[in-house]
């Protein structure tokens, strides 16, 4: 499977050590990446991964250590020697000027001459050469802001090859994308590497690993643990490695024992810029289960979320613990969680946290008004602080200081601390959207085990993901949504996914 | 761009700022033929080296506390009040028509009920413009800019045509009955304030203004609220923070506070109300917050070197040949390098600092 390996390896890292404070972010790495090759880097958030490419890119410098690009000693003091020595970038958030052209973006910063216009017909020139030489399609005309999530990230290749990058890294490129677009990157990348281009991967996806890189290095707690051929490897292998002990891939639960009926929602509409998002839902929950509500984003579910979570007016009913919701705006998120609803947002970074407060002031968001972080007229910040050191130590987060702000996080990390606050509480009914986006492997074994002890001491979980698997295996029973409908309720024990497949697409009609 | 020590970012960003303020501010003087050496011993000894001069100095500063703290009750929800200058005139139209219209017995009643008075009226004319944006889109920016002409054109009616006594032919009310005790009047103060000065106990309440703004911002559940909504708007939306109520009370809050500034020159120093009462302290109520980092303290330490400038550019305009509108000129060189130009700063002090580690 390996591309053509030339005499020098295209990056070669010996001895890098990076530390922070009192925290070792890279211990010794040596890596070797041959020339031609898709490298996987994985391992779990903190493991060190992003520190390793910010050193390689030039927005960290290295303690000890060398870089050798191409078999030479490199000095990257910034992500502009990064660039000058062929490595392109691509983050997990893209940074793209959302009002600017494809080819205005691709330009930005690379100029040639005061003339923008010589830089733009240049560019176009390299972009068709380009776009034909790696099945990168883009309208060059095009506004950033149109453009679907899978297109952006494809101008961010594109920025990083216009600027003649021999090394490609993407940074959780998948984190962002529906499956389609997935397996479209990856063909792109294939493409990248037959051209004799070296890229690098993170992730913390073993499925992206094993179906596309041809060897893979694997990082824990800032140390490389080796580095092997995908093809002598497994997925369970690799978690091993990376967690430091078996883990467990699939979700372990006893069969649901649904109780009383809790939710009711009955012929729920809503229009949205003109647009009719949801077209009459129907759909019932009892204590004691997870429902999966299973669909390709943007089918109605975020809608669906947002009204239930008192963020969006819609119109219908929904009874909850038999008492009707107020659907209009008057009630708000908070009268919601009095009605023993949480919320664990779809868009974390977005919606479920404040990323400039710290991570106690972060435990508070939603339920600041609670008695218990209240002394008199004043918040009790000790108290909160206190709550927030607990929370920490019973859900792991790392690093368990509550004063670091949150944007400082990992993801998991961040998601945990989420979790935790609305979890802790024990809800009667746990709205939870894209639980493990963005997650490692250990923290997605840890949430899906909070999520199904939630559901055996008697709350009803209404599950939204666009990760079928993740559906199919924590799901008790599974709703497809297609185009602001329910296609259809499956139990989760008995259908496959080739079944919710066609529902998802719209294809079987059956109640 | 790499952080720079937490010391540097709050002690010496402002200081280099001002420092290139201080060489640009030279460079002015020496180019219209003055000498800088004069200009800055008489603005420090008119300033600071006299009773007379901290009198007017911790005048000035009092207006500026105020304001400064609206500006950054309303940044802290997102917002930026350019209104001060509009709700502080309309505070002191509530204080001048308490004052007229009530008799009080005491001075401490007296001031309780213009505090009052000056804050509602302040703070109405705030929330006008917040229920504007948050309910018609309209940007506070703009709404506030407009509402300062408007106060002040309803202000010169008021003062012609309905509270000028009869016979005076100067657009002002009446005289007040009762006024605030001045510091030289203050016993154990007068010490120290050995002449007349206009600085009067609003500064006291300046300064609990401060502590109270402080307070509410990071020690209450409204504080709160109001500083999630203004770093994101869907999250606040997401956590049951309703977007309406706190922009109006963000609003209402911060004009509350520049109304409030009217104590300090309407009833403390002038004794009734006069054309374009706030002289400006509305708008350098943005900088002062710009430099004191939005903070209530850091409000407090910008409005006394803004004060400073004020009262000292005044000297210099009456005791050298230097013009006096070299006091504006250096008022903007000090809002465009702490202000406008922060961020360079900012970036110089993290280049050195990052050679500094390496080397």
């Amino acid at each position: 499977m390996a591309g053509p390996v030339s005499s020098a390896p295209a990056i070669e890292l010996r001895g890098i050590s990076k530390r922070f404070g009192t925290v070792q972010a890279n211990r010794d790495i040596c890596v070797t990446v041959p020339r031609g090759t898709i490298h996987g880097i994985i391992g779990e958030n903190g493991a060190g991964k992003s520190t390793l490419m910010s050193i390689l890119y030039g927005f960290y410098r290295a303690d000890e250590g060398e870089i050798l690009i191409g078999g030479r000693e490199t000095h990257i003091p910034d992500s502009q020697a990064a660039i000058r020595a062929g490595i392109g970038m691509v983050f997990q958030h893209f940074k793209l000027v959302q009002n600017f052209t494809v080819l205005e973006n691709i330009v930005l910063g690379a100029e040639d001459g005061p003339r923008l216009s010589t830089s733009l017909s240049k560019a176009r020139r390299i972009l068709i050469d380009l776009s034909r030489d790696y099945g990168l399609e883009v309208d060059p005309d095009a506004l950033i802001e149109d453009l679907s999530v899978g297109h952006q990230q494809r101008v961010e290749i594109l920025k990083a090859l216009y600027r003649q990058a021999e090394i490609l890294i993407l940074d959780e490129p998948t984190g962002v994308l529906t499956p389609p677009e997935a397996d479209h990157l990856f063909r792109i990348l294939r493409g990248l590497r037959d051209q004799g281009k070296t890229v690098i991967l993170i992730t913390h996806k073993l499925r992206e690993i094993m179906a596309i890189t041809d060897n893979v290095s694997v990082m824990r707690r800032g140390e490389m643990v080796g580095t092997v051929a995908t093809a002598n490897t497994t997925p369970a292998d690799l978690a091993e490695r990376m967690v430091g002990r078996k883990v467990l891939l699939r979700v372990d639960k006893a069969p649901a024992t649904p109780g009383e009926t809790i939710l009711e929602i009955r012929d729920l509409r809503m229009t949205e810029d003109g647009i009719e998002r949801l077209k009459g839902i129907n759909l019932t929950l009892r204590r004691g289960e997870i429902m999966g509500l299973a669909g390709v984003a943007g089918n109605g579910q975020s809608e669906l979320l947002a009204i239930l979570g008192g963020i969006a007016r819609g119109t219908g009913s929904i009874r909850m613990k038999g008492r009707e919701l107020d659907l209009t705006g008057r009630e708000d998120g908070q009268d919601r969680r009095a009605q023993g609803i949480a919320h664990v947002p779809e868009d974390r970074q977005h919606l479920g946290v404040i990323m400039d407060f710290a991570a106690w002031e972060n435990v508070a968001f939603g339920y600041h008004h609670d008695a218990a972080y209240r002394r008199g007229v004043f918040s009790d910040n000790a108290a909160l602080r206190a709550d927030t050191n607990a929370k920490m130590e019973r859900f792991d987060v790392r690093p368990p200081n509550p004063d670091l702000a949150i944007k400082h996080f990992s993801g998991g990390n961040q998601q945990k601390i989420i979790v935790a606050r609305e979890m802790e509480r024990v809800p009667d009914l746990l709205l939870i959207g894209q639980p493990t986006r963005g997650v490692d492997i250990g923290a997605i074994e840890f949430i899906h085990k909070q999520i199904v002890a939630l559901r055996d001491r008697g709350a009803a979980v209404l599950l939204v993901s666009v990760e079928l698997d993740e559906v199919m295996s924590l799901s008790d029973r599974v709703a497809v949504m297609f185009d602001g409908h329910i296609m259809g309720t499956r139990d989760a024990a008995t259908t496959n996914e080739r079944e919710l497949g066609l529902m998802m697409a719209g294809v079987t009609e059956t109640a | 761009m790499r952080p720079i020590p937490r010391w540097a970012d709050l002690v010496l960003v402002p200081l280099v700022s001002l420092l290139l303020a201080a060489v640009c501010a030279t460079l002015v003087i020496l180019a219209i033929g003055q000498n800088p050496m004069e200009a800055l011993e008489t603005m420090v000894a008119g300033a600071l080296g006299s009773a007379y001069g901290w009198g007017y100095t911790l005048y000035y500063a009092t207006s500026f506390i105020f304001t400064g703290l609206a500006v950054t009750m309303a940044f802290h929800a997102g917002l930026f009040n350019i209104g001060g200058e509009g709700q502080a005139q309309l505070g002191g139209l509530g204080i001048a028509l308490m004052l007229l219209f009530v008799p009080f017995p005491h001075w401490s009643i007296a001031l309780l009920a213009a505090t009052v008075a000056a804050a509602v009226f302040g703070a109405i004319w705030g929330a006008i413009p917040g229920w504007l944006q948050a309910k018609r889109g309209s940007h506070v920016v703009i709404t506030t800019i407009m509402f300062n002409y408007i106060a002040y054109a309803l202000i010169v009616w008021i003062l012609v045509d309905v509270l000028r006594p009869a016979g005076q032919a100067e657009p002002a009310t009446a005289r007040f009955a009762v006024g605030i005790p001045a510091l030289s009047d203050v016993p154990g103060l007068s010490s120290i304030f050995t002449q007349a000065v206009p600085v009067n106990i609003s500064l006291f309440m300046a300064l609990i203004a401060c502590v109270a703004v402080w307070a509410l911002l990071w020690r209450t559940p409204l504080g709160y609220e109001i500083r999630a909504f203004g770093k994101s708007e869907p999250a606040a939306r997401y956590a049951g923070i309703r977007p309406v109520r706190t922009v109006m009370i963000a609003m209402a809050l911060s004009g509350a506070l520049a109304g409030m500034m009217s104590i300090n020159n309407v009833m403390g120093d002038s004794g009734r109300l006069l054309q374009n009462s706030s002289e400006g302290a509305g708008f350098i109520g943005i900088a002062v917050a710009l430099m004191g980092r939005n903070h209530p303290f850091g409000v407090v330490l910008s409005a006394l070197l803004f004060g400073f400038l004020y009262q000292g550019g005044a000297e210099i305009g009456l005791w050298t040949s230097i013009p006096i509108d070299l006091r504006v000129v250096v008022q903007g060189l000090v809002i465009l390098f702490t202000g406008a130009l922060d961020h360079m700063v900012r970036q110089m002090l993290s280049v050195l600092f990052s050679r500094r580690k390496v080397a």
